[in-house]
């Protein structure tokens, strides 16, 4: 696992059913391009997270595949459907094979 | 490649171009909360009428950046210093939170930093190190490393929207007169102080660059360039390397100074901690 | 490598001078290929999407984007300036609340950042915007 990886999401707390919802994701990451050089003149080897993913209650709502060029600490914002009450999953994807997780809740009402 | 770079970077300092205004005179609110960012200058920073918030210089994209605080990436540094702040660490067996329940009793700390202390000027760094290792008998943490910057974003964000106010009578007093000498010494190759810049031509374009009035108000800082919190003296370091002049030591007397000095030029502007900036 | 000050003027007209007779910017065919590769060759009409993205971005390492293609099931985000054109692509699931998607992206240079929207019934949109990077001066 990459060091210092931390993820933060915002979604609202409650919804009323079939409402759009805004959310807005950020994971700190250095998100290494593999363009740079090091110090000894050497490439840096690329290290980013590769892929983005939000559920909602099982069903997928957005898969963002990441390259080099998005920048340190992704940050992605979207809309989601909220059908009924649940619970949102984020999961991003790191090229060193770590998944890093967090979900939250959202009422209906 | 080194005479390239210099002849770039003697370019850029040549290029100072006529004032341009800051985009449309603005109002910094977070989170509901209003903030001063332009106010009478104090009566000891005789050159200039107005201080005014670095943030004006920033573009309308890296405003908006610092108007929600999650959309600001400073945040997610304020959070992994949260995880510090309740962290064991040393052998007493202590984190933080064992002796101060609450991070937000540090409201009102920021704005009165750099401070003297039995003939020494105090920074927040040094205050976080002597908890270190005189309570928690832990190593002291690298002055302007990754884990210091962000428990000062942390602890300062505390003082958020609190006005500037540093003492710089009585025992700072010495220390203002230095860190004053020193904001008005050339140095370096370019042979310029801070003020030919932050005093002489803020609101200028340095180059392709707005140039602010230099304040430290919302620091530590996020900023675009290296994607990181930085601290006060990280900051003044790229200044002088700027310069091509030999910076000072960070953490050391002359930053200290500098920074006491640099803070009473900003009283009365509102603490920014963390804000965001190119 | 070490040049001197001569040696490297020399290199940076002659690199001009083969890239202005290539007549294309050199990286752009590398967009193209990128597309296509999306495309299957298939048309690609303008419209229908929406790329908002600052004519001038203070910094390149973090320029922030927002795309729109209402009826899109995908859309992909290029920089025609980078080393390498790719940056995102934004698939929508059956939950998403609108086909739009914002990030921050990395631009090496002043360029076209180009939007492909893959729209339900198969088609293709296109839009572009051009974002001018600076650097120089302290901030850079």
């Amino acid at each position: 696992m990459a060091s210092g990886v931390k993820p933060r999401v915002k979604v609202p707390k409650k919804a009323a059913a079939g409402d759009v919802v805004t959310i807005k994701t950020l994971i700190s990451h250095k998100m290494e391009s593999g363009q740079r050089k090091g110090d000894d003149g050497a490439l840096i080897p690329r290290s980013i997270i590769n892929r983005f993913t939000a559920d909602f209650n099982g069903q997928n709502v957005i898969d963002v595949t990441i390259e080099p060029a998005v920048s340190t600490n992704p940050y992605f914002q979207f809309e989601a459907l909220v059908p009924e009450a649940g619970e949102f999953k984020f999961t991003w994807y790191d090229d060193d094979g770590s998944v890093y997780e967090t979900a939250k809740k959202i009422a209906i009402g | 490649m080194k005479a390239i770079k210099l002849l770039v970077s003697t370019a850029c300092f040549m290029g100072m171009a006529a004032s341009t205004h800051a985009e449309e005179p603005a109002t910094l609110s977070i989170e509901g909360q209003a903030f001063t960012i332009q106010a009478s200058a104090p009566a000891h920073t005789e050159n200039l009428d107005e201080v005014t918030s670095g943030w004006i210089y920033r573009t309308k994209e890296t405003r908006a950046l610092q108007l929600d605080d999650f959309d600001n990436p400073g945040f997610v540094f304020v959070d992994k210093a949260i995880d510090l702040w309740n962290e064991v660490d040393g052998s007493e067996d202590k984190s933080c939170a064992s002796c101060h329940e609450n991070v937000e009793d540090f409201a009102g700390l920021r704005t009165t930093l750099p401070r003297a202390e039995d003939g020494e000027l105090v920074t927040m760094e040094d205050l976080v190190n002597e908890c270190r290792t005189e309570q928690m008998g832990a190593e002291p943490w690298k002055y302007s490393g990754g884990k210091m910057t962000g428990m000062t974003a942390l602890i300062g964000l505390q003082s958020r929207g609190m006005l500037m106010n540093v003492a710089i009578d009585g025992e700072a007093a010495a220390f203002w007169e230095k860190g004053k000498e020193l904001y008005y010494t050339r140095v370096g190759q370019l042979d310029m102080s801070c003020s030919n810049c932050h005093e002489d031509n803020y609101d200028t374009m340095i180059r392709a660059d707005h140039l602010s009035q230099g304040q430290t108000n919302g620091f530590p800082t996020y900023r675009l360039k290296n994607a990181k919190l930085n601290s006060t003296h990280a900051r003044f370091k790229g200044c002088m390397k700027n310069i091509r002049a030999q910076p000072y030591k960070v953490g050391g007397d002359e930053f200290k100074s500098l920074e006491l000095y640099i803070a009473s030029r900003g009283q009365g502007l509102s603490v920014e901690t963390p804000s965001v900036r190119n | 490598m070490d040049l001197t000050r001569r040696q490297a003027l020399a290199l940076g007209s002659a690199t001009l001078a083969i890239a202005s007779l290539s007549g294309l910017p050199a990286f752009a065919s590398l967009t193209d290929e990128a597309i296509t590769a999306l495309t299957g060759g298939a048309d690609v009409t303008e419209g229908g999407i929406d790329l908002i993205a600052p004519e001038i971005a203070e910094n390149g390492n973090t320029v922030p984007v927002e795309v729109s293609a209402p009826g899109a099931v995908e859309i992909a985000l290029f920089a025609a300036g980078n080393p390498t054109p790719a940056v995102a692509t934004f698939k929508f699931g059956p939950l998403a609340g609108s086909r739009s998607g914002s990030t921050r992206i990395r631009l090496a240079k002043t360029q076209q950042v180009v939007a492909i929207a893959k729209m339900e019934d198969g088609s293709f949109r296109k839009t572009s915007a051009t974002v001018k990077v600076t650097i120089g001066g302290c901030g850079g």
